[in-house]
């Protein structure tokens, strides 16, 4: 259990105000100039110390991404990029933290430009959170205003300018190289790496990319030392982490809680407990939409870290827990998973844009009991040939949840695979693939 | 991918207003001055403000002229993103969230009142004339769930009737206020007694 003192986020419900007056009582600003004036090498240590790790999905730590930043600011300038590209099901923590502990990530916005030698920081938020980014905006005036911003920021000596940049709708924009692509004016879709932005990246410029969250755990990590962040949680998989706790459960909150927290502790202590009882859980996603199902069995026992979950087949992503109860239907539940990421994909890669549809036609047709006993070896092979195969991490965001459902519930899916294949039923249909679908427009 | 059309009747001319021009000096500001580029969205944007929601080819045209690029790189970017709206929709455009952790929690029920309240197809305008609806993946607001978005705002912690009364009031032109529809802070968890208690945090 996470004790109150040790909260990073104390304003995750706007209880205190979000404006910078109210933040700064909450010890936002407090010594940034010292701690700037402690250089470059002391913040990436310490950040290094803290075993602070990415907030976006991947888990890489963020000591290591800053240190790959070339040292000295060559003919190119640097930048740092803020993803606030928050699109993840099952995720919704930036939106809070970009609402209601906006001063955060500004201060963590300044240390980090710092650290990795950038003057200019974009935002990069989601379109849909328009009101979002008004707040962040009226916030980062505010910051000009107090001097923490701009010339000289924070009297440190240090140059420094925040950008905001709205994204308009594509989930694809939250990889790292399609949100830069779209940055600079082109469709969000991703690129090769290597090189890697950290040193060919917006504008061809070194640039480092972090989640909100990542950034704006930063000032408090350094004024209370790296030590402390390590010491909450578990090796390797420290500090504290926001929780969206979402679907079948009595309240449905995010919670801020230490790493390695018990998932049922999670659910039944914050957010009220599976509706019908923890018998009456079905599956749980842990870590938003991309991230494989996990069964009731292993939902018993298992702790909310990147480790633990990557034991069980699984992975922390993002930490947005959708549970699922009994009453639900869950191929239904991931059949939706998957449009989700055909109408998402980019388009790009081959494998990822037919793979993604056809997931999905497969998954309806088992919905509507239409399918037949060979589709679901098709759907395992379908899941193989994308994963692995396409420029960006997105085709295994698709794949993994179909092989997590195929996983752990392989014997329903079979009870519904009862149909006869078409091309015994010796009828006249012009299509054998697809048939059902022909009324649906969504096709 | 999403298909999207672009509309059959197209105005032949488009400008920014003097105050949209302000904004977009204002916006290019931002942006290195060889990557004037980047302007493309925000300026986009404006565009679909000033526009009554939508963007017309001849804007997709002035926008290439203002930031010197080719023309299809600015149509490559407005059927690209899904929130460039290429055809009018309602002053009150709806966008339903229908992604898994809404679904769990019904937004189907919310699907089907749009379709009896508004139109019986996405991106219709209602018998009213004033709104539109249409189906979209994720908002972020999962703890929230069910919700929807109304133009900029976030309507949350919706079931039928709430859902019922919000629809109504749009098709009145006196929309509700948005946020949370059962009356909790933001995304705090609701029994708060249990959580905040004198044990822990």
């Amino acid at each position: 259990m996470l004790k109150k003192e040790d909260k990073i986020f104390k304003n995750l419900y706007n209880e205190f105000g979000w404006e910078i007056e109210n933040s700064i009582k909450r010890d936002d600003w407090k010594d940034t100039k010292n701690i700037i004036s402690k250089g470059r090498d002391w913040i990436i240590s310490e950040i290094k110390a803290s075993e602070l790790r990415g907030r976006g999905g991947a888990g890489f730590s963020t000591g290591l991404k800053w240190s790959f930043a070339p040292k000295e600011v060559g003919s190119r300038p640097h930048y740092l990029v803020i993803n606030a590209d928050e699109s993840e099901p099952g995720t919704c923590k930036d939106r809070d933290i970009l609402r209601f502990e906006p001063q955060k990530l500004i201060e963590g916005c300044l240390i980090a430009g710092f650290a990795v030698n950038a003057h200019v920081c974009y935002i990069y938020i989601r379109g849909e959170y328009f009101n979002e980014g008004k707040r962040l905006q009226v916030a980062i005036d505010q910051a000009y205003e107090k001097g923490f911003l701009g010339k000289n920021a924070c009297s440190s000596g240090w140059d420094f300018d925040i950008h905001i940049h709205y994204g308009a709708g594509a989930y694809i924009c939250g990889e790292e190289t399609a949100l830069l692509e779209s940055i600079e004016g082109n469709k969000g879709q991703p690129r090769l790496k290597p090189p890697f932005p950290a040193l060919v990246g917006l504008y061809g410029c070194p640039t480092i990319v972090n989640n909100v969250e990542t950034i704006a755990v930063v000032p408090t990590i350094l004024r209370r030392g790296g030590k402390w962040f390590a010491s909450i949680g578990k090796p390797k998989n420290t500090g504290t982490k926001i929780f969206c706790i979402s679907g079948n459960v009595n309240s449905p909150c995010n919670v801020e809680e230490e790493m390695g927290i018990p998932l049922k502790e999670l659910i039944e202590k914050h957010a009220g407990g599976v509706i019908g009882g923890w018998d009456n859980l079905q599956a749980v996603i842990p870590g938003g939409s991309s991230m494989p199902l996990l069964s009731k069995k292993i939902c018993d026992t298992i702790t909310m870290d990147f480790d633990a979950l990557i034991e069980n087949k699984s992975g922390l992503g993002t930490a947005g827990i959708v549970v699922i109860n009994k009453d639900q239907d869950i191929i239904s539940c991931m059949a939706r998973i998957a449009r989700f990421y055909k109408h998402e994909s980019c388009g790009q890669c081959t494998p990822c844009r037919e793979g993604a549809g056809w997931m999905w036609r497969i998954l309806d047709r088992v919905e509507k009991r239409k399918a037949t006993f060979s589709d679901i070896d098709l759907l395992s092979d379908v899941t193989k040939q994308i994963e692995g195969h396409t420029i960006c991490a997105f085709g295994e965001g698709s794949a993994w949840p179909v092989q997590g459902l195929l996983r752990h519930f392989r014997k329903e899916i079979e009870s519904r695979c009862r149909e006869e294949p078409l091309i015994k039923k010796k009828t006249n249909n012009p299509y054998l693939v697809d048939q059902h679908l022909l009324e649906n427009k969504n096709a | 991918m999403s298909l999207k059309k672009v509309h059959d009747e197209q105005p032949k001319e488009f400008k920014f207003s003097n105050e949209n021009l302000k904004k977009a000096e204002e916006i290019l500001k931002k942006y290195p001055e060889k990557n004037k580029k980047s302007a493309v969205m925000p300026f986009l944007y404006l565009a679909q403000r000033q526009n009554n929601n939508w963007i017309p080819l001849a804007a997709m045209k002035y926008i290439a002229n203002f930031l010197s690029m080719p023309y299809i790189s600015v149509y490559e970017v407005a059927t690209f993103y899904t929130m460039y709206n290429l055809a009018p929709v309602g002053k009150h455009f709806i966008q339903v969230c229908t992604t898994t952790p809404c679904l769990i929690r019904g937004a189907d029920k919310i699907v089907k009142l749009c379709k009896e309240k508004i139109s019986s197809k996405e991106n219709e305008l209602s018998k009213s004339g004033n709104c539109s609806w249409m189906e979209v993946e994720c908002l972020g607001a999962c703890v929230s769930a069910p919700m929807i978005q109304i133009n900029d705002d976030y309507y949350e912690d919706l079931d039928e009737k709430s859902a019922n009364d919000i629809l109504d009031s749009l098709i009145k032109d006196k929309p509700l206020k948005p946020g949370s529809y059962r009356g909790r802070t933001n995304t705090s968890p609701e029994k708060k007694q249990n959580i905040n208690g004198e044990n822990h945090a």
